[in-house]
């Protein structure tokens, strides 16, 4: 029989435990029962303040869908363990009884109220799960001034996320300045400036001593010195406090402040149950960020599976991060406490920098360091901390202003093997150059093998840092050749197409290539011709160089016929076109199926009966929906708020406008769209290359999501667009996508590609980082003006139109050829086995 | 078997020099068989023959698969399942164990012509 393994509690830290099960050896020897207090499955709490930028649960959602249902983990979700009786080994829920052999406790933390009176009050919050989110948007509603009381990391998250929700927001603060644990006095005040800039307001040195009924306002907060501050809600956010008391009333040892007490492993005073993360304590110390949580887990489970070798023995807290757009690092000791520790400054008034170096006494080796303003220092400075690296003779090199306005940074080569570069998970410069031992040459290899910079992220630039110049040192020269035909990148032959004017392949491979062609080279170059210049695809120069799709305007079924999509923008259709296409799928026989992109496909037609269909469909008002190229395909859409109650916008309408603008873009790879008409996301736009979802104020633009093999969720790229920005840098994206991206590279990994990846594509498209969004623009408006129907022109032009036939010498209709049987009423190709039977 | 129809050459017309395609290939039907005419090179252009029939899908697709030259040797890329196959041997380079068919292909005047007498037919 499975040994029963319980644990408690399905947050990050928790969920990191069962996946850390699943993928080791001994994941069948287990049954994984999981209780989860909160209603939905594991999400990341670390940016939870997204959520409100689209509010659906699974876009936080950690893991596959399908995670806890592939490996059978029993998920008891709203579920919360009411008693453990250690005795006989079992945990008590509402609806039963469970034994276990193994217990852990993931239970996590909750936040600290401090003692006010009137802090019960409705309106007065928590920022901790999707819940206490949704209770502060109800608060919200009708709302104009909101109060953050706490001006910690977490306090200024959540004044940000008031912010996000259209209050005017205030902060306050105890201590004499913002996040005192990390930052010193300096960084405070020069924090605090930046923030009052974003019009947050900052008040420090408060304490409360109550909340009252407002006069103006809902509330009223009094403080100690006689002043009071008057707002509709308030959200405590104060610190956080391990969720203990299970384990207390089971009779576990408790730290002296509370936490579970456990030891380098993870256990606690009793030898079969472990706990992990916000709820324990290891050596006084409880461990309020996700890493920490997540090295625990990995060493209870080695503990529990009988491997002695990972040990928990304490974490660094340096943290990074952007608050309400502020760059704010801290690492080590920040504060200088070590024995002896000196101090190297920078500071910057006028544009808000603030660098601090704490060193040791001999000026050898980085205790702490403060970033305020510029985190790119950060990974450096973090580096020379945890590794112990020797300092350069002159350590404020590393904090000074460079002449080249960029951050000294630490070769790679210079980090000993152990040291770590992804502390989510735990992955050392060893692991990666292991990784690329095994054939790993790319930052997408090496976050697939060794998951590094998957976590966070925050590494991915040090990841690549390490990879470029391990790469470099094995010798190992990475041929980004398209083909032996051409010793270029797609990017570098799509610059030469455009400099040089270059118009057919012929020229191109006269100049600047070798050899006959491939298929790898000449549809590459027919689509790069095709985004440069918009010729027709059938023009003398350029038809031998299609795929047989693009040579035929149709889509190659396994037997040889073609299949046949009209395009139908945003899946908008008359009766009366709906009917002409049925009538041509009847005269024609052909099979038609409604296609997951919201048209109709028609299979089974020979080439010479394309141009006859096509002759039909266009008399009926269609145009080519480029089924066949790598181009827009289809903009989905819901029916918008042209007859939906709940829609707030005209998704319809805007749908069919982009369908009908990108239609006939060449692009590396095909390109998919959809538009929602609210948030309820009906259009599923965030699977899409481009998605649009309306708001109130207008729209949302998602950005490099797809489906497929590998699905992946659009990135939120800009917030509550009028009509003309959003299609501004949809046509900036769709370019430089056009212009930079790898052959048959879809969006998502060409933006995973990028170096600074989402980042640096808001740099390009929203702020224009390049001063390239004009190029960008009027070369969209190139394709857009040059558009023309393939079908129609080429059923215009007799020499096209010869090569739709399926035997140049002989009338003989091909279907004649092409067997065919029968299936619920259509006709579709003869299966395998009936050619069997038949032979 | 009939041996005199493989000793005499038998030179059928199969199309006209318009009808091909420069760098691509068109088909055509000889004695109920598909055929795949390839014409490579752009003024000093070689013609090539081999089946249409793709051994793979057993579909009539060859002749609309893309051209691809590597060291040299010309082949054509399958549609369906992108095998490559010679086409002057009509050899699949991912499988040598299977050949296609290939006929003597010349061009008299303005007329193509293939020879079928070596047609096992």
């Amino acid at each position: 029989m499975k040994k029963q393994l319980v644990v408690i509690g399905n947050g990050m830290v928790g969920h990191h435990f069962a996946e850390q099960l699943m993928s080791s050896a001994a994941a069948t020897e287990y049954e994984l029962r999981i209780f989860a207090e909160e209603p939905c499955r594991a999400y990341d709490r670390v940016h939870l303040s997204e959520y409100f930028d689209h509010p659906s649960k699974t876009h936080l959602q950690l893991g596959d869908e399908d995670f806890y249902s592939k490996h059978q983990i029993q998920l008891h979700l709203a579920e919360p363990v009411t008693k453990i009786d250690r005795d006989v080994k079992k945990v008590i829920s509402n609806s039963g009884e469970y034994v276990y052999d193994i217990l852990v406790f993931a239970t996590g933390s909750y936040p600290f109220v401090p003692p006010i009176p009137g802090n019960d009050q409705p309106h007065c919050l928590v920022y901790r799960t999707l819940e206490d989110l949704d209770a502060i948007q109800a608060s919200a509603d009708g709302a104009a001034h909101g109060v953050v009381v706490g001006g910690g990391l977490l306090g200024l998250e959540a004044a940000h996320a008031l912010k996000k929700l259209g209050l005017e927001s205030h902060v306050v603060e105890f201590a004499p300045r913002l996040m005192p644990v990390q930052l010193d006095t300096e960084a405070g005040t020069l924090l605090r400036r930046k923030i009052e800039d974003l019009d947050v307001g900052v008040h420090t040195s408060k304490a409360t001593e109550q909340i009252i009924e407002g006069q103006d306002k809902r509330l009223r907060m009094c403080f100690n010195d006689g002043s009071y501050l008057e707002t509709d809600l308030i959200v405590f956010s104060a610190g956080i406090r391990p969720q203990d008391k299970l384990a207390a009333e089971a009779g576990l040892t408790i730290g002296q402040r509370g936490g579970i007490l456990v030891d380098s492993h993870c256990c606690s005073s009793d030898p079969h149950i472990y706990a992990i993360g916000e709820c324990a304590v290891w050596n006084h110390q409880q461990f309020g960020l996700v890493a920490p949580g997540y090295t625990m887990a990995r060493a209870a489970l080695a503990h529990i599976l009988d491997d002695r070798s990972t040990q928990f023995s304490g974490a660094d807290m340096s943290t990074k991060l952007k608050l309400l757009g502020v760059d704010v690092g801290s690492i080590g000791d920040a504060h200088g406490t070590s024995p002896g520790a000196l101090n190297y400054r920078y500071a910057d008034e006028l544009t808000g920098v603030y660098r601090k170096l704490v060193v040791s006494e001999d000026g050898k080796h980085l205790l702490g360091a403060i970033l305020i303003g510029d985190n790119s220092f950060y990974d450096t400075l973090l580096q020379y901390a945890l590794n112990g690296i020797e300092l350069p003779s002159s350590p404020e090199m590393l904090i000074l202003p460079s002449s080249t306005g960029e951050a000294v940074s630490l070769s790679s080569s210079a980090l000993p093997t152990e040291a770590t570069i992804c502390s989510c998970h735990n992955v050392t410069k060893g692991n990666i150059c292991e990784a690329i031992d095994q054939g790993a040459i790319s930052l997408a290899d090496i976050k697939s093998t060794t998951k590094a910079a998957t976590g966070c992220g925050g590494c991915a630039a040090m990841a690549k840092s390490i990879l470029d110049s391990e790469l470099e040192k094995r010798g190992v020269h990475v041929d980004k050749s398209l083909c032996e035909h051409f010793h270029f990148t797609r990017q570098e032959l799509f610059h030469v197409v455009k400099v040089e004017e270059i118009k057919t392949f012929d020229a191109l491979i006269e100049r600047h290539g070798k050899g006959g062609g491939c298929e790898i080279c000449k549809p590459a170059v027919a689509s790069i011709l095709a985004s440069v210049w918009n010729e027709h695809i059938h023009e003398p120069a350029h038809v031998a160089l299609q795929d047989t799709n693009d040579t035929f305007m149709a889509n190659m079924q396994k037997n040889g016929t073609y299949s046949v999509v009209p395009r139908i923008p945003g899946g908008e259709i008359t009766p009366a076109m709906l009917i002409s296409i049925g009538e041509v799928g009847k005269k024609y026989n052909l099979y038609t199926k409604i296609t997951g992109g919201q048209r109709i496909d028609l299979f089974g037609a020979t080439l010479d009966e394309l141009p006859k269909i096509w002759e039909e469909l266009i008399a009926a008002g269609f145009e080519t929906g480029h089924a066949y190229g790598k181009s827009l395909r289809t903009v989905k859409s819901c029916i918008g708020d042209t007859w939906c109650r709940y829609g707030v916008q005209d998704s319809m309408s805007m749908a069919i406008r982009l369908e009908n603008r990108y239609k006939g873009l060449r692009s590396p790879h095909k390109v998919k769209m959809a538009v929602s008409g609210c948030t309820r996301e009906c259009a599923e736009a965030q699977s899409k290359d481009i998605g649009v979802i309306a708001t109130e104020k207008g729209w949302n633009l998602f950005v490099c999501g797809n489906g497929g093999m590998k699905p992946r969720h659009a990135d939120l790229f800009a917030t509550d667009l009028d009509d003309e920005t959003l299609i501004r840098y949809i046509d900036r994206v769709l370019m430089f996508y056009v212009y930079t991206a790898d052959r048959l590279q879809r969006t998502s990994v060409w933006m995973e590609s990028l170096d600074g990846g989402l980042e640096y594509l808001r740099q390009v498209v929203i702020e224009d980082r390049l001063g390239l969004a004009k190029e960008l623009e009027s070369r969209m408006q190139h394709v857009v003006n040059t558009y023309q129907c393939e079908w129609k022109s080429a059923l215009q032009d007799p020499t096209k139109r010869k090569r739709f036939r399926s035997y140049v010498n002989a009338d003989e209709p091909r279907r004649a050829r092409i067997e065919m049987i029968e299936e619920r009423g259509q006709m579709i190709p003869a299966r395998q086995i009936a050619e069997e039977e038949y032979s | 078997m009939n041996s005199l129809a493989k000793t005499i050459p038998e030179w059928l017309e199969v199309c006209h020099l318009d009808d091909l395609v420069m760098g691509s290939g068109v088909a055509v039907l000889v004695k109920g068989k598909a055929v795949a005419i390839f014409a490579i090179g752009s003024n000093d252009f070689k013609l090539y023959a081999i089946s249409h029939k793709d051994p793979f899908s057993n579909a009539d697709v060859l002749a609309h698969g893309i051209v691809c030259e590597g060291n040299g040797v010309w082949t054509v890329a399958s549609p369906i399942y992108k095998q490559h196959f010679r086409l002057d041997t009509g050899e699949c380079l991912e499988d040598p164990t299977v050949t296609v068919n290939t006929w003597p292909i010349r061009l008299r005047g303005n007329l193509v012509e293939i020879n079928t007498s070596d047609e096992v037919s």
